[in-house]
């Protein structure tokens, strides 16, 4: 029996569910969160009267597609919802569900893992009431909570402006939008983003309308901090003409994009390169999401390209488990399949353009700055480090002697930051800085979970 | 280029940083090679025991010299590397174990350590949130504990700033005679022209060694390691159980480290040491039965190291048979970190005054020349078949 695992309960592994059930098999469906859907498209705990067809606006027709599409594979395929996977070894992945540890052997992996937030440090960025862009949707989907009253969402992405006209929706007062990319950027980026006029005009709506309700929308700006004794009382800001600016608020979204969740890409075997376009480390794949024996890569999770390429990504990478199993498929389903994640890709890097991790921020950061947030380290102690004699230049290295990335996330969130750092503190190319390595557990795992096993 | 330089030290771990520091304290010019970054393998993943209980009989000497100057650590370098004098309880959970403690005990008390027995009341007095399993424990006030991501490095750069050179990211291509010295030949075609070395290359030590036809049944491996989260501080020694099931401490700042058998088989060539899932749900069921206040604690990170083993359980220590003033030091066996610096005094000893005090001769790598016995640890302390782990190529 053909033993087939698919981690990741959003677009990318509902539809390569889908597929591999059309093939006739009964792929398991591993989901860390209790609800299908993934984070975009994330149903709400059930208790909740959310009007998900206000919150989801233009997405409302995919939103119902995707779910409409489990709710019909439940009945074919092995779903284990509330299951963290924690590690992999050796054709196993180690599971947590309900606090109890557990294994799940297979033949072939396909990981749809998703995306989290991308976050650089900024002084006052640990304060209460800071919330990372991807945490305060999710915050408001799943649980029906809105982060402040009067919040500001800052940094540069798409999701800041659907996420502050989602907050605007759901009646929080948003104080303003501020986008660290000047708008010359994203007129640059236009060639890219063209690739997708669809998603680009949805953007440019998303924009529209929070400026017919009156929210001030900043271009350009460089945050100098969140303000706030034991909880955020205000964001700082120098606008692109050189004024500074402070903006009242009691909570902050914050974030720069998406980056890959790949943990368990990499303890699966997967190898990495670095993408200078997104300026991190991305999963080596084939067109088709190989990424090495048994393994398939989809998703956010392989390269992040939104939920339509997510499907898309998610279905090829069936496909090929599907060819690569004695099950060949006709080219002809392949092709617009491949040309459409192309497409989608191509309008994902006019989108790293158009709103830019910020590079200079990094060099720009005071030393008493906290860049691991698990673990306390600031930014000083990081440069000392790697100024002393014999200081390492490595993110590794780095980590060994600083504990930068060595908490509860193991650097999931600091990572991408303290690349740059460690990067600009050596005057050295990003990728020579490296990338911090991963070990089982991806997230924390309590003893208890051992309990009751056998030896 | 070619330079000349009194002593090369090959390998910057613990043992090759501090044969540095002690070499140019006592007034020779030294110069340390480092393939990779100094103290970066086994060196600076180890568990940081600085454990006095339950050593093989021979190497007491050795260790009480090393303890001794641990305890001097920050007057030497000026620099603290987290040392503290915890103690190290040594626990039994039957009277087989508790009659190995006995008999380790003894052992270490005719070396003049101070080991304190404590019985079961005594110990769930002293330490209340240990389980109900342990019965007995002995208990030494010296043993120590050490932040080895800390060390090697700090030692490094004392060594350093007294006029050493330390080449990292470089590697040892060759090793020749020259007259009665050396030519040591690195990968950016430098020469070193030098009248000692010193062989501390550690899992890939046998390199050199074998240049000069002497070799040793070394394989690579290393101890599954977790830490948990920070927690209040509550466990102040470093504690063990006899069977090696849980080795674990807390640090003050609140994460407990934890250690346990059975060792994984590493592979120094492609620089991986893994950590089974599996060994890690070992050692959190092991851990929550001596200390089940841990029951709920999150483990956040595991790891291990390149450690090179030997089958009596015993380095290689000393000069070489084949190749005067070729110093070997390789093998620790996974405990190298208590005994580095004794180890680097005595090859300090044997460079400068050709002799030592310390006996070591239990250690010399002529030993491997016949059958040696095979330590009963290695059926117990590991799960793969050591002969099939042998260095490869």
């Amino acid at each position: 029996m053909h033993n087939v695992v698919i981690v990741g309960g959003g677009p990318a592994g509902i539809r390569a569910a889908s597929i591999l059930v059309e093939a006739g098999l009964k792929p398991i469906l591993v989901n860390e969160t209790k609800q299908a859907g993934g984070q975009g498209y994330r149903a709400p705990a059930k208790s909740l009267a959310l009007d998900i067809k206000a919150l989801m606006g233009s997405e409302a027709g995919k939103y119902q597609r995707l779910h409409t599409l489990f709710a019909s594979l439940q009945e074919r395929i092995d779903y284990r919802p509330g299951t963290l996977v924690w590690g992999t070894h050796e054709k196993v992945l180690h599971t947590l569900c309900d606090g109890v540890a557990g294994t799940i052997p297979y033949d072939a992996l396909i990981l749809a893992t998703g995306a989290t937030d991308r976050i650089m440090p900024l002084p006052g960025w640990t304060l209460p009431g800071v919330f990372t862009l991807g945490g305060a949707q999710v915050i408001l989907k799943d649980q029906g909570c809105l982060i402040g009253n009067r919040v500001v969402f800052l940094g540069s992405s798409p999701l800041l402006f659907l996420a502050a006209l989602q907050y605007h929706k759901s009646g929080a007062s948003v104080a303003a939008v501020v986008d660290t990319t000047p708008l010359s950027a994203k007129r640059a980026a236009i060639r890219d983003l063209a690739a997708s006029p669809r998603t680009l005009a949805r953007g440019m709506l998303y924009r529209t309308a929070l400026h017919m309700a009156g929210i001030p929308i900043i271009d350009g700006a460089a945050p100098l901090g969140i303000d706030g004794t034991d909880h955020v009382e205000g964001v700082r800001i120098k606008d692109r003409r050189g004024r500074e600016r402070f903006i009242a608020c009691d909570a902050v979204a914050y974030g720069y994009g998406l980056k890959p969740e790949t943990q368990l890409a990499e303890l699966a075997g997967a190898r990495f390169q670095f993408d200078p376009d997104f300026r991190l480390w991305l999963p080596e794949t084939d067109a088709d999401g190989r990424a090495g024996a048994d393994l398939y890569l989809a998703g956010d999770g392989a390269a992040i390209g939104g939920a339509d390429a997510a499907e898309a990504s998610g279905a090829l990478a069936a496909y090929a488990l599907l060819a690569d199993t004695g099950r060949p498929q006709p080219e002809s389903a392949l092709a617009p399949l491949r040309k459409e994640i192309e497409r989608l890709r191509r309008f994902q890097r006019g989108l790293a353009k158009a709103f830019a991790w910020p590079v200079e921020q990094a060099a720009a950061l005071s030393d008493e700055t906290i860049v691991c947030r698990c673990e306390a380290v600031t930014v000083g102690e990081i440069r000392a480090a790697v100024r002393a004699p014999l200081g390492p230049r490595e993110v590794n290295r780095v980590k060994a002697v600083t504990r930068c990335g060595m908490g509860r996330c193991q650097g999931r969130f600091c990572g991408p930051a303290l690349q740059e750092i460690v990067a600009g503190t050596c005057n050295a190319p990003i990728a020579q800085a490296g990338r911090l390595r991963v070990q089982a557990p991806v997230k924390p795992i309590p003893l208890h979970a051992a309990a009751e096993l056998e030896p | 280029m070619t330079t000349k330089t009194r002593v090369v030290v090959v390998g910057g771990g613990l043992i090759g940083t501090w044969t540095a520091l002690f070499l140019i304290k006592r007034g020779l010019k030294v110069t340390l090679i480092e393939k990779g970054v100094v103290g970066a393998q086994s060196s600076g993943t180890n568990f940081g025991n600085l454990r006095l209980q339950g050593r093989h009989p021979g190497q007491y000497p050795l260790s009480l010299r090393s303890q001794a100057i641990w305890e001097e650590i920050e007057e030497l370098i000026g620099d603290r590397c987290e040392f503290e004098k915890t103690g190290h309880l040594y626990i039994a959970v039957n009277d087989a174990e508790q009659e190995k403690l006995e008999q380790h005990a003894r052992v270490a008390e005719s070396h003049g350590l101070v080991i304190e027995r404590v019985g079961r009341d005594e110990l769930h007095r002293r330490w209340p949130w240990l389980g109900e399993t342990p019965q007995a424990a002995t208990y030494s006030a010296r043993d120590a504990t050490a932040n080895p991501r800390l060390v090697s490095v700090a030692v490094a750069r004392a060594a350093q700033r007294l006029g050493v050179e330390v080449i990292e990211n470089t590697r040892v291509t060759e090793v020749s005679r020259n007259g009665s010295g050396f030519a040591v030949k690195t990968e950016i075609g430098r020469v070193l022209e030098c009248d000692a070395v010193v062989n501390s290359a550690g899992a890939w030590a046998l390199e050199i060694a074998e240049t000069f036809g002497e070799t040793a049944p070394m394989f690579a491996a290393g101890p599954p390691q977790f830490v948990t989260e920070p927690l209040p501080y509550r466990v102040t020694p470093s504690i063990q159980a006899v069977d090696g099931s849980a080795i674990f401490r807390q640090i003050p700042r609140g994460n407990v480290i934890f250690a346990g058998y059975p060792r994984t088989a590493a592979d120094h060539v492609l620089n991986r040491a893994p950590v089974p899932p599996v060994k890690t749900l070992n050692g959190m069921r092991s851990l929550m039965k001596i200390a089940p206040f841990l029951k709920s604690a999150q483990v956040i990170r595991v790891w291990s190291g390149i450690e090179g083993y030997l089958p009596d359980m015993l380095p290689v220590i000393g000069e070489s048979e084949v190749a005067p003033g070729l110093y070997h030091a390789f093998g620790f066996c996974g405990h190298g970190f208590q005994v580095g610096p004794g180890v680097a005094a005595v090859l300090a000893d044997l460079i400068v005054d050709g002799r030592t005090d310390t006996p070591i001769g239990i250690f010399s790598i002529n030993r491997f020349k016949n059958a040696v016995q095979v330590s009963d640890k290695l059926a117990r302390e590991f799960d793969m078949p050591a002969s099939s782990n042998s260095r490869a190529g």
